[in-house]
Formats: structure tokens, C-alpha cells, sequence
């Protein structure tokens, strides 16, 4: 195993605790009434986790990539949504952390410090501009000393229930991806409408929104970084981002593969536990192996981020494809070793089966990141 | 299809357009509300689907049974899978009546169920005995000119809702060799219907427990001989299984259609999603794997029709179809991207339902294992 500093170990216990006692036993719930994790947010906020990459100054928790990948990782064995929560938290807060003008940063950051229960997004994704980010139609004018914003989004994590929330818009459309810029809007401006939150297959805990812009007014001061900076933005809380994205695959798939390792101990079949028979035992070890591999790749990533290596690029890539693809495999296997149990909604295993759907789609499908990684190998 | 038969191609016209035409607009709704409509049932009956395995003279199909019910389940399966398993499940309930049954009896109960639109269901699985049949446990007793019968079974599909039950019980104490199948019909005293299950697909049709109390039965709903149900079982199996490669094809071709359709009218980065390579691998790889499955699944039915051993290849037909339906399904929603996992599109309902084909009639590890028995001993 990799080695953890002390910190990360205290850490972790604090957060496997949290996980036994608050987390795991409204898992279920959660998925079945799709409810936003309310009992998670104050959780967080009170340890002081809902600003996990908040640098010190700004009154944040700084964890750092790999501890907060960790501490992902060990929430997603048992609520992927919860951990949705935390990942979308950084969301809204990296884009300002990474190209925010002091000003701007003082103006928001210290409004996450410590217990602060105030919630981010980021909206980038449009109906037609998935994959295709520089496809996006919605536009920010500027007039005298503001920025008027018309457009629409979708699919965006916290929508409806973000306090401040980074919003990608066009400010000089023929320019392509240096014609992007990055915007902060606070929750209650006028011209922020809206739309209805989407019924998704898995992740039901968390709230995806449709959003609509009509004639909404900012100031001009809340451009985050100068125009034109929004696309390399958003690519660089992308790239960090998967690194989570990663890391909650991983977590999903261990938590599976938890549950399918004590129902083969459990389950007696042709007179012993399954455990015994060896097409079981080799499910088991391609499963644990997947998990494994994808663990320490996220972990190479996420330390890679952390060192501000240019590797960190090819990393998050590649951890992000395996371990969410490992999360699909691993998660099906699991419901097969659980057979018809499997199938029913009472043993977890089919919801996480369903959560890890999401993983090989949100953050970069796996197309665009083997893309990203294909060519960091091959072209640079 | 690899029959010149005039009268198969007729009847896969009518059933084709029938399932488009008035299964796939309700399919939807079907997976939301958890109940096949009373109109889907009705017009599987009308169009004889119900009864097709049954003799000719209680409105079973004069040839070509076992293809004609695989053709059925395929064309409904593509649009929804839940309505498929009601002709799968009302001749796997049936088949041991029809093959067991004595005349006197199948006089006295197939009029009735063609009358009166009668479901049928299957109750073996148990608790203690999934994959591992020979462990059942529930017992049947000769006590002068009747069997009382006492037990618990477990995911019974059309459990709540069926009027005939086939029911495996033990006999004697004699591993596989004591088992035997009874006809237990609706309103028996002792027989009731527990939890109904909530799962993960494959929502339109019911599935519950089912409890057998001091269940007394006339000695003629013996059907075939005592203690040789195991075997019954295993030659019922040469056709369910093939029904069960059908559904999995029909889910596989479901989504492929929808996927493709999709690749042709997104857009992105400029061109039709069809025209990125990486889209052409998947719907290549996609495309293979179902005419493998159809080849498959359809040489076993012909093989079955003409009466001839099609064990192995009804194991390889259910094996490679439903390992083949989760990768296209799971393809299929990559291919939507965030799309492809909201709840307003059918292929994350395709997905969910996908996953029970990999488990149900024999899990696909018993599948191999068929398989590889049914190699071995001819090689021997």
C-alpha cells in the first residue's frame, strides 16, 4: 500500500466514521426518494470538509488532491452522491481559486471558510455543446460596467441549489476556445431562471438542473481572470477534477466488491460457500485486481496534481478511463455474484451498479479523455 | 433468420409492427409504474403469443414453436423488455404442464387458460437454492389421493398475478433425484404471495416470494414422474434459454437502433456523431456481437423445432446474447453521453433491464459450465 502521512490517516478516520455512522445507512434512501444529501452538507460543513481544496488563507481546509481523493473514495464505497456533493464543491471553487484576481478571490473565497454551509457549481455543459465544449451558444456582452449573459445550460451538478456558481459563456464567439470567458453568479440574480431538475438512472442523490440566462446582469468586476481565459479554465479544473471523478469510481467499485466478498462467504450453494468455487474466485480476483490497479493510478494522478507535475494531464486521463470503466465491469460482476439478490434494489449492489454509469460519462466522457490521453502520448 | 418459411415472415410483420406500433409508446410508462398494461397483455393474447408453445389444439402454433416464441420476445424486446418476459415467463410456467403434464389434466387446465387469458408462473428458486437446484427444500408428501406441499420460493416472476403455478418440490431425499414439478393453481388454500421485489429493471413485471402452507393438491397435478423433475427442468431449460438469448437480442438491438439513430442526428465538434471513428468502432463492435447472438439463438430454436439435442448451443445462445445486451446497453447510454443517462431516454431502461438476462434461467457462470459439460462428454 502507499504510504499515508499522518495527517491523511486522521483524516480518513474521521471520514470512514462519518460514513459508518451518517452516510452509508441513508444511502438507500436516498437513491430510492432521490433527496439531496441535506444530512451530508451540515456534516461536512461542521468538519469542515465542504471547502476541501480552500487554500488556508481564504479559511479553507486545503486538503490537497490526494487526501481529498482519499477521503472521496472512502465516502463512494458507500453513497456515490454524497460524494458528488464534495466534488462539486471544488467545481464552482477551483475555477476561482486557480484564475481569480485577488480582488475577486476576496471578494468570494472567504465566504466558504470554516462551517460555511454555502454550496458552488459550475455550469459549462448546453444541450448541444457536451463533449463538444467550444460548441456552447450562450453569450456575455458587455455594457458600461456590466456583463449581460443569455444562454442556457444543462445537466449541471447543484444547479438550483448553488449560493455562487461559475458560469463559461461566449464573449467573442469567432474567436474559438480564446473567445470563452469565466464568470461568478451569486444565487438571486435577476435573469437566473431555473429549469426543472433531471431523473437520472443513478447518482439520484444529487441534483442536476437545467438553467436558463435571460438578460441576466452582472457586474462587470465578476469576470473571473481577463476575457478570453475561460476555455484554459475550465480545462484546467477538468483535468483536476477527473482525478475525483476517479477516485468515487474507485470507491464505488470497492464498496461493490465488498459486498459481493461477503455474500460469497455467506452464500451456500452445491454444499459449501460460494467463496469455494473457482469461477467465483476468479471473478473475485479480476475484480479486486481492477480495483486495485485503478486505486493506485488515481493515486499517481492525484499526486501528480499535487506536484504540479505535467504528467498530472496523461494521469488524470488515464486513472479517470480505467477506474470508471473498472467501476462499470466491477459493479456488474458484482450484481452477478449477488445473482437474483443482486437484482433487487434491498442490497445496494444495483444502485452502485447504476452510479457507476455516471463515472464514465461526467467530467469527460471516456472517449474524450482516452482522446486527451492518446494524444498527450502520442502528439506532445 | 434462416428459414424461407413464408409463415415465420408473415408473423414477424404482424408481431414487428404490433410491438412498435402499441408497446413502444407505453414502454415508458410500463418501467415507471411497475405493471405491463391490461392493453399489452390483451394484445399479446390476441396475437396468440401467449399460447404459442401450447399444442395446436389449445392455440399453440402448428410449427416452428420454439423459433416463432424466440421471434416474438426478440421484436417486443427491442422496445420493451418487461412485456418480452410475459410470453417468456407464461411458457416457462407452462412448460412443465405441457411436457408433464397427464391428458386429463391439460384438458381440464389449458381451456381455462386460454379462456380466461390465465398467467402462469415458475416457482423454483428458493432462498437456499438459486444456481443450486438440488438444494430445494420445499417438500411435497403423498398423503392418500392428494400432496401436501410446504415451502418458500423466491423471485417469482408473475408470483401476485398468475393463475397457474408449476411448482419444483422434494419428493425424497435424494439430492437432484428427488425432486418433482406440481401444478398448483390460484386460490389453493395455503398459497400466498409474499414481498413483492423492488428492482432494478425489468419493472413491468412482478416479482415476488411466494409461500406454500400445508398446500394440498390432487394427486394427478403430478407432472411427469416422481422424483424426475430435475430432469424435466433441464429439458425445459433447451428451450427457456433460448427465449431468455431472445429477450437479451432484442434489448441489444433495441439500443443499437436508438444509438445509431442518435450518432446521426447529434452534432459535434462540427460533424454527425456517426462520423467520428470512435463512434464507428462501438456501433462495429455492437453490430457484431448481436448477428453472432441472432445466429446463435436461432440455430438453437431450429434445432429444438426439429427435435434435436440443442443443450449446448441453448447455453452458448443465452450466454453470448445477454453478455452482449449489457455491453451494447452500456454502450449505448456512453454514446447519449449525459443523455443516455437521464430517465427521458430508453436506453438507460434498456441498461437496467439488460443486467436480469445475464442472471436469470441458469446465471451465465452455469451457463459455462453447461457448456463446457456438454463438450467434454462428447469428447469423451
Amino acid at each position: 500500500m502507499t504510504q499515508l502521512t499522518e495527517e491523511q490517516k486522521l483524516t480518513l478516520d474521521m471520514v470512514r466514521d462519518v460514513v459508518q455512522r451518517e452516510i452509508a445507512p441513508r444511502a438507500l434512501e436516498l437513491d430510492e426518494n432521490s433527496l439531496f444529501p441535506e444530512h451530508a452538507r451540515d456534516l461536512f460543513a461542521q468538519l469542515e470538509l465542504l471547502n476541501p481544496l480552500l487554500p488556508a488563507e481564504y479559511g479553507g481546509s486545503e486538503l490537497g488532491v490526494t487526501t481529498l481523493a482519499l477521503v472521496l473514495e472512502e465516502i463512494s464505497k458507500a453513497c456515490a452522491s454524497t460524494a458528488l456533493l464534495l466534488i462539486a464543491q471544488t467545481d464552482g471553487m477551483l475555477p476561482i481559486i486557480h484564475g481569480g484576481s485577488p480582488e475577486l478571490k476576496q471578494r468570494f473565497l472567504p465566504r466558504f471558510a470554516g462551517t460555511s454551509k454555502l454550496l458552488t457549481a459550475i455550469a459549462a455543459t448546453e444541450p448541444n455543446a457536451g463533449s463538444d465544449l467550444l460548441a456552447m451558444k450562450t453569450r456575455a456582452e458587455k455594457k458600461g460596467d456590466r456583463y449581460v449573459i443569455n444562454g442556457q445550460k444543462c445537466f449541471i451538478t447543484n444547479g438550483s441549489v448553488a449560493d455562487v456558481m461559475v458560469v463559461y459563456a461566449y464573449t467573442a464567439p469567432d474567436k474559438g476556445s480564446k473567445g470563452i470567458s469565466a464568470f461568478v453568479v451569486e444565487k438571486g440574480t435577476p435573469g437566473l431562471v431555473y429549469g426543472r431538475n433531471e431523473h437520472k438512472m443513478g447518482m439520484r442523490g444529487s441534483i442536476n438542473s437545467e438553467l436558463f440566462f435571460e438578460n441576466m446582469e452582472i457586474p462587470a468586476e465578476n469576470l473571473l481572470g481577463p476575457e478570453g481565459t475561460g476555455f484554459a479554465n475550465l480545462m484546467q479544473t477538468l483535468s483536476t477534477n477527473r482525478v475525483f471523478c476517479a477516485a468515487q469510481a474507485v470507491g464505488i467499485a470497492q464498496g461493490a466488491l465488498d459486498i459481493a466478498m461477503a455474500h460469497c462467504r455467506d452464500r451456500v450453494q452445491f454444499g459449501k460457500p460460494i467463496a469455494h468455487l473457482a469461477p467465483v474466485q476468479f471473478m473475485i480476483a479480476d475484480m479486486a485486481t481492477k480495483v486495485e490497479a485503478a486505486r493506485l493510478l488515481t493515486r499517481q494522478a492525484a499526486r501528480a496534481l499535487d506536484a504540479n507535475d505535467k504528467s498530472a494531464v496523461l494521469y488524470g486521463s488515464m486513472a479517470k478511463t480505467f477506474a470508471s470503466d473498472s467501476a462499470m465491469s466491477v459493479t456488474t460482476d458484482a450484481v452477478q455474484v449477488l445473482g437474483g439478490s443482486g437484482y433487487m434494489k434491498e442490497n445496494g449492489v444495483e444502485r452502485m451498479m447504476r452510479d457507476a454509469k455516471l463515472t464514465q460519462i461526467y467530467t469527460g466522457t471516456n472517449q474524450i479523455t482516452r482522446m486527451v490521453a492518446g494524444r498527450a502520448l502520442l502528439l506532445q | 433468420m434462416f428459414t424461407d418459411s413464408e409463415e415465420i415472415r408473415i408473423a414477424t410483420e404482424t408481431i414487428r409492427q404490433a410491438a412498435r406500433e402499441r408497446i413502444a409508446p407505453v414502454a415508458a410508462n410500463i418501467d415507471a409504474t411497475g405493471e405491463v398494461t391490461p392493453e399489452v397483455l390483451s394484445l399479446l393474447w390476441e396475437l396468440g403469443l401467449m399460447t404459442l408453445v401450447f399444442p395446436p389444439e389449445y392455440g399453440g402454433a402448428e410449427q416452428d414453436q420454439g423459433t416463432l416464441l424466440c421471434l416474438a420476445v426478440e421484436e417486443i424486446a427491442k422496445h420493451c423488455a418487461a412485456s418480452a418476459l410475459m410470453l417468456i415467463i407464461q411458457a416457462v410456467g407452462s412448460f412443465p404442464l405441457l411436457h408433464g403434464g397427464s391428458p386429463e389434466l391439460l384438458k381440464r387446465v389449458l381451456p381455462r387458460m386460454l379462456e380466461n387469458r390465465e398467467l402462469a408462473a415458475y416457482l423454483v428458486s428458493e432462498p437456499g437454492a438459486g444456481s443450486d437446484v438440488a438444494s430445494i427444500r420445499t417438500t411435497a408428501v403423498r398423503e392418500g389421493d392428494e400432496y401436501v406441499i410446504n415451502g418458500t420460493k423466491v423471485f417469482s416472476t408473475n408470483g401476485p398475478v398468475a393463475s397457474v403455478y408449476t411448482v419444483l418440490a422434494r419428493t425424497s431425499e435424494n439430492g437432484r433425484n428427488g425432486l418433482s414439478f406440481f401444478l398448483v393453481e390460484r386460490g389453493t388454500a395455503g398459497l400466498s404471495v409474499g414481498k413483492v421485489e423492488k428492482k432494478l429493471g425489468q419493472r413491468g413485471s412482478k416479482t415476488s416470494e411466494m409461500y406454500l402452507d400445508n398446500v394440498r393438491i390432487p394427486a394427478g397435478n403430478l407432472l411427469g414422474e416422481e422424483n424426475k423433475g430435475f430432469h424435466l427442468a433441464m429439458k425445459d431449460f433447451d428451450m427457456s434459454r433460448p427465449a431468455i438469448g431472445a429477450q437479451a437480442l432484442g434489448i441489444a438491438q433495441g439500443a443499437f437502433d436508438q444509438m445509431v439513430r442518435h450518432s446521426r442526428e447529434r452534432k459535434t465538434f462540427g460533424q454527425q456523431l456517426c462520423e467520428h471513428q470512435m463512434i464507428q468502432q462501438i456501433i462495429a463492435d455492437s453490430a457484431t456481437k448481436i448477428e453472432a447472438s441472432r445466429g446463435l439463438i436461432y440455430r438453437a430454436s431450429a434445432l429444438y423445432d426439429k427435435g434435436l439435442r440443442n443443450t449446448k448451443l441453448a447455453s452458448m445462445g443465452k450466454l453470448f446474447a445477454s453478455d452482449a445486451a449489457m455491453q451494447i446497453t452500456t454502450d449505448a447510454i456512453q454514446v447519449f453521453g449525459g443523455y443516455g443517462y437521464m430517465q427521458d431516454y430508453p436506453v438507460e431502461r434498456m441498461f437496467r433491464d439488460a443486467k436480469l438476462t445475464q442472471i436469470f434461467e441458469g446465471a451465465n457462470q452455469i451457463q459455462r459450465l453447461v457448456i463446457a459439460r456438454e463438450i467434454l462428454k462428447d469428447a469423451v
